[in-house]
């Protein structure tokens, strides 16, 4: 009997333990990065830098998804707004989903694992060949030159990639309408416009903010507490998109019930 | 032990080089429950260079983060131009360390940056940022001193360990800094360059009054560079004294590293 209540604390520990460690570095992290980023020096040319990795890196696969996202959106729900004989509604069906829902969080999860474990990944073998210790002793604050500025590039573009996926998606939602009966350019995005309002597109653009703080400060974090040589920088980037996806699906949901309660729904 | 010079004593009182720059009083260092270093004392005085000798594991690379704050000591004080390295400000920390040179045993290139970007790298993150000229003059002297002028354009990744190694160097060295600690300078050099090395840290040490702690296995820097070396064992400064000294002695555990 004891020994089983052992076993089972043993259990316990060992699948409590990482989980409540990592929360706290992640904790101790997003602290120290909001207070280090206030304070001069700032690092402006690293985070361009870093904002231009970013942005370059993402744009095509992003951009391609969205693209195929709104196509495909519109070809599935098509014949069902048909029959109900709702097909007017098309243009404004689609702009709510994309720009309210599917448009940041899909950019997010692409994000979370692309910008994500670059980012672990980079740190972590930075952390394992003492290249950060070399840093620090060239008098830099490694937290300010490599954890602030990618948290704050991250903040910066991952809403532009997101605006940039919402029109792309658009894009391919007026060519999924245009598969099947011919639909003028501007009367689609007239519709389209029209069925947005402010309490639709601000919640949904905080929301990416939030995403941008997520991924950046996940990919960091598990990158600096590599250990173990390189095989632990794999795990690490591993870990770092396990948990960037989780943060983004936690946020998507925590956002949108805080905005349902303020009444911007 | 008889002929030892111990601890205890002070350090190069016959040498007529100044005030100490580096005290290192009761240090320890533990990484969990393996204690590596248990009651270390040393002083190193301005323009006098420090070889570290002891068998590898024993915590002679520990022994030289501390000194430069990389890791925090578990007891013990440890006093840098008269600054106590575990009690001041980051940003306090921050500017003596411009004025430290540190050479990694592994290089520690930035692997993303071409040479060039790791020369420039300490010389950008001064307080006065050298202009463009100054800058370029700068690494290509720096280069030359350790004979790799024309690699300047190329990674970390196309270049050998050893000339890695003179990378390495010549980035610790490029801002002049008032204390050098080299781990393992010539470990994995051919004996030419190895000479050159030793060559670079002597003329360093003539011109500039610089104080250096020079960790090495090589009998030949230690002979060439030192004014007086330090034996590590069991986590204390085993034993001192110039190169003659140790030479000279009988105990079982340092003479081989002199034969
Ligand atoms: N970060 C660390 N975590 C745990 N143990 C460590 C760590 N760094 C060093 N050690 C331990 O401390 C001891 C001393 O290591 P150190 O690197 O100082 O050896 P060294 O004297 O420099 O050896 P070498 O001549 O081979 O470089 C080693 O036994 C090592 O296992
Ligand atoms: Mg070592």
């Amino acid at each position: 009997m004891i020994k089983q209540n052992k076993a089972k604390k043993a259990f316990l520990s060992e699948t409590l333990d990482p989980f409540f460690v990592s929360a706290a570095q992640l904790a101790q992290f997003g602290w120290r990065s909001i207070r280090e980023a206030v304070y001069p020096p700032f690092e402006f040319q690293e985070t361009f830098r870093q904002c231009y990795l970013i942005g370059v890196n993402s744009f095509p696969l992003v951009g391609f998804t969205g693209l195929i996202l709104g196509l495909v959106l519109v070809l599935q729900s098509q014949p069902t707004l048909v029959e109900f004989g709702a097909g007017s509604y098309l243009p404004a069906m689609s702009s709510i989903s994309i720009i309210r829902e599917v448009g940041p969080l899909v950019t997010a999860l692409i994000c979370a694992g692309k910008i994500g474990s670059g980012i672990s990944a980079e740190i972590g073998s930075m952390k394992v060949t003492e290249q950060i210790d070399a840093m620090e002793v060239s008098g830099t604050n490694p937290f300010k030159f490599l954890v602030a500025t990618r948290i704050m590039a991250c903040m910066l573009m991952i809403p532009i990639l997101c605006i940039y996926a919402d029109m792309l998606a658009l894009m391919g939602a007026f060519l999924g309408t245009n598969i099947t009966g011919t639909i003028n350019f501007n009367f689609f995005f007239n519709r389209v416009f029209e069925a947005l309002h402010f309490t639709d597109v601000f919640p949904s653009f905080i929301k990416t903010f939030i995403f941008g703080f997520a991924i950046g400060l996940v990919g960091c974090t598990k990158g600096y507490h590599s250990q173990n040589g390189t095989e632990g920088v794999g795990m690490s980037a591993n870990e770092s998109v396990v948990v960037a996806m989780l943060s983004v699906i936690v946020i998507d949901l925590v956002v949108t019930q805080i905005s349902g309660m303020l009444g911007y729904i | 032990m008889e002929n030892a010079i111990t601890s205890e004593k002070p350090v190069a009182q016959d040498d007529k080089k100044g005030e100490p720059v580096i005290i290192v009083e009761h240090l320890k260092k533990n990484f969990g429950e393996k204690v590596v270093l248990s009651d270390f004392n040393l002083i190193v005085n301005k323009g006098e260079s420090m070889v570290v000798m002891g068998r590898s594991g024993i915590g002679k690379t520990v022994l030289i983060k501390c000194i430069i704050g990389l890791l925090k000591p578990d007891g013990g004080t440890l006093k840098v131009f008269g600054k106590d390295i575990s009690k001041i400000t980051r940003r306090d920390l921050d500017l003596l360390r411009l004025n430290i040179g540190f050479v990694f045993q592994s290089s520690a290139l930035y692997d993303s940056m071409t040479i060039r970007q790791n020369l420039e790298f300490p010389l950008r993150r001064q307080k006065i940022k050298p202009m463009k000229g100054d800058l370029n003059k700068l690494v290509r002297e720096s280069l030359i001193s350790v004979g790799l002028e024309n690699t300047i354009d190329l990674m970390p990744s196309e270049l050998s360990g050893g000339m890695r190694k003179r990378i390495g160097i010549a980035r610790s060295l490029i801002l002049k800094p008032e204390i050098v600690l080299y781990d393992e300078p010539t470990t994995g050099l051919d004996p030419i360059t190895s000479k050159e090395i030793i060559n670079l840290i002597m003329d360093l040490q003539h011109q500039s009054n610089t104080t250096s702690i020079i960790i090495t296995h090589d009998v030949e820097l230690a002979k060439q560079a030192s004014n007086h070396i330090v034996f590590v064992m069991d986590g204390i400064a085993y034993m001192q004294g110039t190169y003659e000294e140790l030479v000279k002695t009988e105990d079982p555990k340092v003479k081989p590293f002199f034969e």
